[in-house]
């Protein structure tokens, strides 16, 4: 797959504090790609280089191939952290002058305006002031602002910060109908959990350093280690050899999933000590099986996992 | 549309769209006049106090000196003697009265005022001036001398002043070459420190607003700043030009509807002008005094020197509105603005009239940050166009140079919130 954005080993100093050393991303077309790390870590100093706000130090970035250039911000939306607008200005006049800003004509930016105002049934608020709004009315506009000229590239910085769940679950589904008309989108968060499940491509920075990227169920599984959730009925009187049975023979820790029974819950870390099938074939050998899932490491199990290591 | 003229347009309209704009643009001059008027009517109230001066002069020379006039009026109560005049000065509430013993050789510090306050500055002068005047008189008469000789004696020189060339010139030309240099050094003075300041709260506004990356997401922040400056320059001469009409039709107004004079109150320069305008010589002379000065210099000078400085000016400001998350903390970075742009009216208003091409004068017209107005006012005495020219170069240098500065501190400071920077911040930045 061909990337749309390529970082290669970007570093940026501030007075002698490194903001980033030596980064490097790839960002595939078509892709939504996490941006994941702690607060302070360096993201939002790379999104601010993509989109040209700061200049690296070392290192260049791509957009389709091409260094970036000042035209290539007509290519890119981005919704920044800290979001703002004019508040004593009209919406309709903002969102027109905004679009304008990034290269549309006035007539383009009106049509596609009323095409979003209408899409997100907000159209009533087109002669008001921004500071009338609710924030979150606000944050819609902000969402429409970063939108609307159809970039190639979408940045969210922060994403759902700010939003009530219901809009912020309408502005995922626009964000993925958005991705399957083409565009790329890239997440950049310190909630890792809250993008988990839409990043496909990730990449972890920690202290200004990338540790780990690539694609979301390669990484999980390259850091699956046969850790299972297991739950079995097992008779009062064998309960206890049984757990002395499985804790003499694996990594066995406390399992905490919902049952409706009081079985036996264990999480067994089966590393190189057989198959999951063997596995499946002892626990019956107890008992009623009822509970057998793999777990699968989330993010943020990954990058904890990760930053230790890499001290 | 190209993104600068976009920025423009909208900074333009945000600003004259404001309320506040709005109003202080149609009643400042409202007010400036009404305050003239208020002014002028309450000194012609304060002078139209009657007041009634009590004579006991027992020289009797002065007799025929103290003559009623609009405000004042005199009454000689001589023959009642001092004692019973002082009371029925007092009994008739009486502003003062005036003793002038009779000893004529003691006469110089034994007149006395007696009055319940202290008199006026002007009233003690007069009567000082008065009696001054009969008493020389007096003395050289008794001395055998002819008045009429003396009055005719009197010369009055007038100065004929000309260049070697054979160019005529005369002491109004001085006089008009310092109030125009003057009125536009001033001008461009009160142009700063009002648009410049605004904006800096334009800039501020857009950091609290968190608006900022967004914008310069889209644009170059050189290109904000500088859009931002045009566009409230535009803004502001609107206002200028709205003020000096709306000042202009609303003085001729009042006046007309209420026959009051403003010119009347600022004094001797008033007056002066008065006695030039009704003087039809001399008006001929203000004229032709005006088309002798360096008109086409003085165009260009004004126009280059107050863009140069405004700008010079305003992109300081932005820089600071850049580098601060609200007004209150600009205090500390205001000192580098007011203090040169003070000194200059100083150096201008002092040096530069008094010896236009003096040392100091030469000087703070090429330092760039003082030139503008040092510059604007020295320009109608004619300077060397070796000045001139290192001058605006200095001007334009560093005019690019601030900006450059600006900018810098402008891209990292948009981005810094919640910090209250020192100088040595700033330094820092300019090198990220």
């Amino acid at each position: 797959m061909n990337s749309l954005l390529v970082a290669d080993t970007v570093s940026k100093q501030f007075g002698n504090f490194t903001a980033l050393n030596g980064v490097s991303i790839a960002v595939p077309q078509g892709s939504i790609f996490g941006l994941l790390g702690p607060n302070g870590a360096g993201k939002t100093t790379l999104i601010r280089i993509i989109n040209q706000i700061t200049m690296p130090d070392t290192g260049s970035v791509t957009l389709d191939g091409a260094p970036l250039e000042q035209h290539h911000i007509r290519d890119i939306g981005y919704m920044p952290e800290e979001r703002g607008l004019y508040k004593s200005m009209k919406v309709g006049e903002q969102v027109l002058y905004l679009a304008q800003l990034k290269g549309l004509s006035k007539a383009e930016a009106q049509k596609r305006a009323k095409h979003w105002f209408d899409k997100l049934d907000i159209g009533a608020w087109w002669n008001k002031k921004i500071e009338e709004l609710s924030k979150g009315q606000a944050q819609k506009i902000q969402f429409v602002v970063t939108v609307m000229h159809n970039p190639k590239l979408l940045i969210f910085d922060e994403p759902f910060s700010g939003f009530d769940p219901i809009n912020a679950n309408l502005i995922k589904d626009e964000i993925l109908q958005l991705r399957d008309e083409g565009a790329t989108v890239i997440f950049s968060t310190h909630r890792m959990e809250s993008v988990e499940e839409l990043c496909d491509h990730i990449a972890l920075i920690h202290k200004s350093n990338k540790i780990l990227d690539g694609e979301i169920n390669t990484i999980k599984r390259q850091y699956r280690n046969n850790t299972f959730d297991i739950g079995v009925e097992v008779d009062e009187s064998a309960f206890a050899k049984a757990e002395t049975d499985l804790k003499s023979k694996f990594q066995v820790t406390p399992a905490q999933f919902k049952s409706l029974g009081d079985e036996l819950k264990l999480r067994i870390e089966l590393g190189d000590k057989g198959s999951p099938n063997e596995l499946l074939k002892q626990l019956q050998s107890y008992g009623q099986v009822t509970h057998f899932t793999e777990v699968i490491p989330s993010v943020n199990d990954i990058f904890i996992q990760t930053v230790n290591e890499s001290i | 549309m190209s993104v600068l003229s976009l920025i423009i347009k909208r900074e333009y309209k945000a600003r004259v769209r404001n309320k506040s704009f709005l109003i202080m643009t149609f009643l400042s001059p409202l007010i400036l006049v009404g305050m003239v008027f208020l002014i002028t009517y309450l000194t012609q109230l304060n002078s139209d106090t009657k007041r009634t001066i009590v004579i006991v002069d027992d020289s009797g020379l002065f007799e025929a000196e103290f003559t009623n006039t609009d405000q004042t009026t005199y009454i000689d109560l001589s023959v009642q003697g001092l004692e019973n005049a002082k009371e029925i000065a007092e009994k008739e509430d009486y502003y003062g009265l005036i003793h002038i013993p009779s000893d004529r050789e003691g006469l110089t510090s034994s007149i006395t005022f007696y009055g319940k306050e202290t008199p006026s500055f002007g009233l003690v002068e007069s009567i000082e001036k008065r009696i001054e005047k009969k008493l020389t008189d007096q003395t050289l008469i008794d001395k055998g001398v002819d008045l009429v000789v003396i009055e005719n004696s009197k010369k009055n020189i007038d100065l004929a002043i000309e260049n070697y060339s054979g160019e005529k010139s005369s002491k109004m030309s001085n006089w008009i070459k310092a109030a125009f240099g003057g009125a536009a050094g001033y001008l461009l003075m009160m142009f700063i420190i009002i648009y410049g300041n605004m904006v800096m709260r334009s800039v501020i506004e857009e950091k609290t607003n968190r608006i900022i990356e967004v914008i310069i997401s889209s644009v170059k922040p050189f290109q904000l700043m500088l859009g931002k400056i045009l566009g409230t320059t535009m803004a502001g001469i609107t206002q200028f030009t709205i003020w000096v009409i709306l000042g202009g039709v609303l003085m001729v107004v009042l006046q007309v509807v209420f026959d009051i004079d403003p010119s009347t109150t600022s004094g001797a320069v008033n007056s002066e002008a008065q006695a030039i305008a009704s003087d039809p010589d001399k008006l001929t002379e203000i004229f032709t005094e005006i088309s002798k000065l360096p008109l086409l210099q003085l165009v260009f000078g004004f126009l280059i020197y107050f863009i140069g400085g405004y700008f010079l000016y305003s992109s300081i400001y932005a820089a600071i509105g850049a580098a601060v998350d609200n007004e209150t903390d600009t205090q500390q970075f205001m000192l580098p603005i007011i203090m040169p742009l003070m000194l200059a009216i100083y150096v201008g208003f002092f040096a530069v009239i008094d010896n236009p091409h003096g040392t100091v004068a030469t000087v703070f017209s090429i330092i760039p940050l003082t030139s503008p107005i040092v510059m604007l006012m020295r320009i109608p005495f004619e300077v060397p166009a070796w000045q001139l020219a290192l001058s605006v170069t200095l001007l334009i240098a560093s005019f690019i140079f601030t900006v450059w500065f600006g900018s810098k501190i402008y891209r990292v400071g948009i981005l810094m919130y919640g910090k209250k920077p020192t100088y040595r911040e700033l330094f820092k930045w300019l090198k990220y």
